[in-house]
């Protein structure tokens, strides 16, 4: 597809197209420098490059050429937005940019400046008009996980329509009702935007969907606990990143071909680190795409990341919804049930994140564990303490990182895990 | 053998050559950092004779591809440089130029855990540097001066910008300016100290930096850790120090 043909699909989408030239730039120079140059990478990240140079050419085409047909485009912010229910109306599930530090002060024109780089990030992406996901999507669907993103969509409603679903912050048997009526709720609103009733073979067919892409995704998971690990902690995020972009059957059957080389890496013992590589698990708030900061620089002095506890990655996939359910309300009980058992930070009391990040490291075998949380993200600044006290209980050395989109820390923060890796040693 | 260290701080430079046998040290440098700091370091490490150089600071970066010195961080030189001026030490707080850090050793010289200031000088060394000359004192005499004062101002904000006007504003109500003084060395002793507390309060504890030479500094910390601090005698020097001694270990 001719580039030409691109920037008339993206005016007629209304983008920026001055502004969003200098995006796919500093893209692609970044990408350049964090991913293409890493040496013995797995064939199978290919697909992936593929992905990255076309998500927003092809991929954008491919949403332009789905509405045209009649299908709806849905874009979401957060893992807690049921997609079995968006891809059971054969709807369109799309992630929507908020991973780069770009029209911060577009932001700033409406969002207090101590307001997190994720929202600053989508809402400078819709206000300076470059992300195409946003302006593909008919609606968009929020939550109220946290306080910042909760008001922050009552401000995006006025530039976007945005659903918001009521995601409780306990797992009461009062939270888990609610919980549950909200799905109804919006299997209404997405029955109602697409013209389509959703029974349930549809919905059957949209949890074997997100299930075998969660599946691939948790074998990928798997196969990072050999030693040397089999993949680069960058190109694992990367594989995360796109499960939010791209078409989920076309990428459950790439990410399943990436392991089936993966596990003939591990059987020759080859990796991309030395065996002696410092192991480190990552944990915290999300890394959406391009927001590859940290762990290009946690890989850059000499460790390997081999697991993710974070909404892009194992929390976002490590549950799947039990395909047990008969009859539509059944389902969706089971979609309910999946959901609520997410940790994220939120919840209170949410003894479960701390311990499940024990568990990973024990499982991933990491040698340290890195904190990571977003400058004024306060549920995972302050549940910090609680992962730290669930990690000092077996010795293991955790570094605490707070940082955002912008790159004017990066001296300052490599300096912190340059040291954290020699204490590992 | 001589082996020397060189870090290549924010505010200033420091040298330290030590001899291998007695670990004697033969000579220490100290320069300020400019904007040409590769220059700086090239100036500094021309005059001096040494076998061997390890270097650290937040320079260690520039200087390991212009030099082809090894290089390492500022946390493992200051934990190496404390057990050298204080064996068996524990815990090193260091107020440098733009950051302050707090680090657990295990008695032996090795870090076990640290923590530095995030995103923000405010509460290290330029700081106080701002604030002393908002009230028109020279460094060397703040905390001198701050002792004097009473303890009836409070200080809340600590951002170095803020901070700032807050000192003007409370200039132009007519308050004294060693009250004043005070005030911002407390809001600096308790912000330092609340990190060193997070991570080690152990003694012995050395306390290193250009400004662990301030003795209202020393004092107000001492009182927020409840009990002695060690002060070395070149504080400043600590971190070049531990890597001279890495250097010389090889």
């Amino acid at each position: 597809m001719a580039q030409n043909d691109y920037r008339t699909m993206w005016k007629d989408l209304g983008l920026d197209l001055d502004t969003h030239d200098v995006l796919l730039g500093v893209l692609g120079t970044a990408y350049g420098d964090i991913y293409l140059s890493q040496k013995d990478r797995p064939a199978g990240m290919g697909y992936l490059d593929f992905v990255i140079s076309e998500i927003h050419g092809l991929r954008i085409r491919e949403l332009v050429d789905a509405k045209a047909a009649g299908r709806k485009v849905i874009g979401t912010f957060c893992l807690y937005v049921p997609e079995e229910i968006i891809l059971a109306a054969d709807a369109i599930c799309v992630g929507l940019c908020a991973g780069a530090d770009m029209g911060t002060a577009e932001a700033e024109k409406v969002l207090p400046r101590n307001t997190c780089a994720l929202i600053k990030s989508f809402f400078g992406f819709k206000l300076t008009r470059v992300c195409p996901y946003v302006e593909a999507s008919d609606f968009v669907i929020g939550e109220t996980t946290c306080d910042g993103k909760t008001k922050a969509y009552e401000i995006f409603n006025e530039y976007k329509e945005t659903f918001v679903l009521e995601v409780p912050h306990t797992k009461t048997q009062f939270a888990s009702k609610l919980w549950r009526s909200e799905l109804d709720r919006l299997v209404e609103k997405v029955e109602q935007a697409t013209g389509k009733s959703i029974g349930a073979d549809d919905l059957r067919r949209g949890v074997q969907i997100a299930n075998a892409k969660r599946a691939a995704l948790g074998r990928l998971s798997q196969l990072r606990r050999a030693r040397p690990s089999p993949i680069s902690g960058r190109d694992a995020l990367l594989v995360n990143q796109v499960a939010f972009y791209d078409d989920p059957i076309r990428f459950t059957q790439k990410v399943n071909e990436l392991c089936d080389e993966l596990e003939v890496r591990v059987r020759e013992g080859k990796g991309v680190a030395g065996k002696d590589a410092p192991r480190i698990l990552l944990s915290g708030c999300p890394m959406s795409a391009p927001n590859w900061k940290v762990p290009y620089l946690v890989e850059k002095n000499g460790a390997v990341i081999v697991g993710e506890e974070s909404c892009v990655g194992d929390r976002g996939t490590r549950n799947l919804v039990a395909e047990d359910g008969k009859s539509r309300s059944e389902i969706l009980d089971r979609i309910a049930e999946r959901y609520l058992a997410i940790d994220c930070a939120v919840f209170t009391p949410n003894h479960e994140r701390p311990d499940h990040v024990l568990d990973m490291s024990r499982n991933l075998h990491a040698d340290g564990i890195i904190h990571y949380a977003l400058q004024f993200c306060t549920p995972y600044m302050m549940e910090a303490r609680k992962v730290q006290i669930a990690l000092d209980s077996e010795g293991l050395p955790m570094l605490r990182l707070e940082t955002d989109y912008s790159m004017e820390d990066a001296p300052q923060l490599e300096t912190r895990i340059q040291a954290f890796l020699e204490l590992l040693k | 053998m001589r082996a020397a260290g060189l870090d290549i701080g924010s505010r200033s430079i420091e040298l330290v050559i030590l001899d291998g046998e007695g670990r004697e040290t033969v000579a220490t440098e100290r320069i300020a950092t400019t904007p040409t700091v590769a220059e700086d370091c090239r100036r500094l490490v021309a005059t001096a004779s040494f076998d061997r150089l390890v270097v650290t600071g937040y320079g260690r970066a520039m200087a390991e591809v212009a030099f082809g010195y090894p290089s390492v961080t500022e946390i493992k030189a200051y934990a190496r440089g404390a057990e050298d001026v204080r064996p068996g030490c524990r815990s090193v707080l260091d107020i440098g130029g733009q950051d302050t850090k707090a680090i657990a050793l295990d008695g032996t010289g090795r870090a076990l855990r640290f923590e530095m200031n995030d995103r923000c000088a405010a509460g290290a060394g330029r700081f106080l540097e701002m604030m002393a000359s908002a009230l028109d004192y020279d460094i060397a005499s703040f905390g001198a001066g701050a002792v004097r004062g009473d303890g009836s101002v409070k200080i809340n904000s600590m951002c170095a910008v803020f901070a700032e006007s807050e000192v003007v504003g409370l200039l132009t109500r007519g308050l004294r300016r060693e009250d004043i003084a005070l005030a911002v060395h407390q809001v600096v002793a308790s912000r330092a100290a609340a990190m060193l507390i997070r991570v080690s309060r152990e003694a012995p504890i050395v306390f290193a930096g250009g400004a662990a030479r301030n003795p209202c500094l020393v004092a107000l910390v001492e009182q927020a850790v409840g009990g002695p601090v060690f002060v070395p005698k070149d504080p400043e020097m600590l971190g070049a120090r531990g890597a001279a001694l890495i250097a010389l270990e090889g």
